[in-house]
């Protein structure tokens, strides 16, 4: 198993100038640094923190296994996805408005709608900014 | 310009760190354990208020944290040392120079700002939001002031988390009612000794005659009376007590003359070194053996030290050990009977921001198991009933720590689940 690694990678020196016989690389002049993937999804690393969705309430935007990436330091808006904690227990949820008032749901019209009842106690634990499914299931 | 130093801390960190992944945890009683689930490290508000205390060994308290559906968790330090690293990246947004002080608590600059107080209220709102964490500030001219205003914000709910101490009425007020042994640096042994001399507040204590504190309690008394009167005594990266650095020594009931003894004697010191390094979640990137002779007896004098430092910084006793071992035989000269010696580190840095080194591969998991249950056994069966030493026996250990939460935030197969 590899950590998850947040953050700035270690730079790893790719350059051959000290090749001891040929020719320089002629791509010398224009290494530049490998894509990062973490750095296209994690715009604030010390407020991005990566969980996992289990069932299918929210198929098809979440499936069941989907790596979320959610970012605490975002304002939820109408229409995102989030981590929000219902009655202590995390879960994923559609976040909308109605006339005015946060209200939350499942995307999945097969699966029973999101009815909390007056005493549910509810809180948005973050966005979900990106959500990463393998479409070759490693294992 | 007066400077401004904010000093900001966790609330409870390490029990703050498990709520966040475990909602359910929120106002119920929850204690974080020792590596060795022995003593309780760490507690929740409501932990505090049906009387647990730190320190506790928890075999002890087991049948009332039953009673009382108290939540006991094993210490999880790869969380806490990865949430800590987040929550000073936050604090680094919010001022120039911030000093990682422990695990939980940093020092920030906040001089010259036009209000240090809504900056502090905007940074605990923004610590909490992006990290969970809830923090208290404490404000002041100094650092030991700045200590001493955390202090007081944790303890007055009605300061909502920050306690400015910059105005001198309002300092004054505060130092009278603080009782002097809680004064960062007053120690136990400071606090009796002050006590005797009629010195029991804060206030006190800063109307000492500075000579007078330094006769009574070395420079280290000397400094607390000027930083309680306002004046700068610790440079900014200074860091007083025990945590910046780390040391064993001990004087010997019989002189050493022999290389092999002092070898024994270093290595179970830096034995030692590395226990404490763990219990504070911290990890050495150098040591250093010194030794002496009896600078008072007879024979021919002599005193050395030797060094080594780490490819990587590390708290793990093999490697402590090894060190010790080969400064130690740097600094050796045949010929000398030595009284004294001991291990120290230095520029301690905390373990989860270890600077990995690709020179320096090692299994730092297993390491970590085997540091664990080494603690275990000793806080077991005694301080010494299991040590590394040269005789290295090769025993299979077995950790103790039945109630750690998952590692949520370092391990891509322990991340937190939502139910979807």
């Amino acid at each position: 198993m590899r950590p998850v690694v947040f953050g700035p990678l270690l730079p790893l020196p790719l350059v051959g100038f000290r090749v001891c016989c040929g020719f320089p690389s002629p791509a010398d002049d224009w290494i530049e640094d490998a894509i990062d993937i973490s750095r296209l999804v994690i715009t604030n690393p010390a407020a991005t923190f990566l969980w996992r969705a289990a069932g299918d309430c929210m198929t098809p935007t979440i499936a069941d296994g989907d790596y979320l990436v959610c970012d605490r330091s975002l304002v939820p808006v109408a229409g995102d996805v989030v981590v929000a904690v219902v009655d202590g227990e995390p879960t994923v949820k559609r976040f909308r408005l109605s006339r005015g008032r946060p209200q939350l749901s499942h995307d999945n019209p097969k699966a029973e709608p999101f009815a909390p009842s007056a005493s549910t106690e509810i809180s948005v634990w973050g966005v979900v900014a990106w959500s990463l499914r393998a479409h070759r299931p490693t294992r | 310009m007066t400077p401004v130093i904010a000093l900001s801390d966790g609330n409870c960190f390490y029990v703050s760190c498990e709520r966040v992944f475990d909602p359910r945890l929120e106002g119920r009683p929850t204690v974080v354990l020792s590596s060795n689930d022995g003593n309780i490290i760490a507690r929740s508000p409501e932990a505090k208020a049906i009387g647990l205390k730190m320190g506790d060994p928890f075999f002890k308290v087991r049948a009332l944290c039953a009673r009382e559906g108290v939540a006991a968790l094993s210490s999880n330090y790869g969380l806490y040392g990865d949430m800590s690293r987040r929550v000073n990246a936050v604090y680094e947004q919010f001022a120039p120079d911030v000093v990682v002080y422990s695990i939980d608590e940093s020092f920030l600059d906040f001089t010259g700002l036009a209000d240090p107080i809504g900056h502090a209220r905007t940074l605990r709102a923004t610590v909490c939001q992006w990290t969970g964490i809830p923090t208290c500030v404490g404000l002041g001219p100094t650092k030991t002031l700045a200590k001493v205003a955390n202090h007081l914000a944790k303890r007055t709910p009605d300061l909502d988390g920050v306690c400015d101490l910059g105005d001198p009425a309002v300092r004054d007020k505060a130092l009278s009612g603080l009782p002097v042994a809680d004064v960062w640096g007053v120690g136990p042994a400071y606090a009796a000794r002050l006590v005797a001399m009629g010195v029991t507040t804060a206030a006190e204590l800063r109307d000492l005659d500075p000579r007078q504190a330094r006769l009574a309690l070395s420079v280290v008394g000397e400094r607390l009376v000027l930083e309680l009167r306002g004046q700068t005594c610790l440079s900014w990266d200074e860091i007083p007590a025990g945590r910046k650095g780390c040391a064993v020594t001990r004087s010997f009931g019989q002189p050493i003359l022999a290389l092999e003894d002092l070898l024994q004697a270093v290595a179970s010191f830096a034995s030692r070194v590395g226990e404490k390094l763990r219990r504070n979640g911290v990890a050495a990137p150098r040591l250093t053996v010194f030794m002496h002779t009896n600078p008072f007896g007879p024979g021919p004098h002599h005193s050395a030290n030797g060094a080594v430092t780490f490819l990587e910084a590390t708290a793990d006793s093999t490697e402590l050990v090894a060190g010790a071992r080969q400064a130690a035989r740097k600094a050796w000269r045949n010929g000398f009977r030595y009284s004294k010696a001991g291990v120290v580190c230095e520029g301690l840095v905390l373990a989860g921001q270890v600077q990995a080194s690709l020179l320096g591969a090692r299994d730092r998991e297993r390491s970590e198991r085997l540091m664990a249950a080494l603690d275990a056994s000793n806080r077991r069966f005694g301080r010494g009933s299991v040590v590394l030493g040269s005789t290295a026996g090769r025993s299979r250990w077995t950790q103790k720590a039945e109630w750690r939460s998952p590692r949520y935030t370092t391990r891509i197969d322990e991340v937190p689940v939502a139910r979807a």
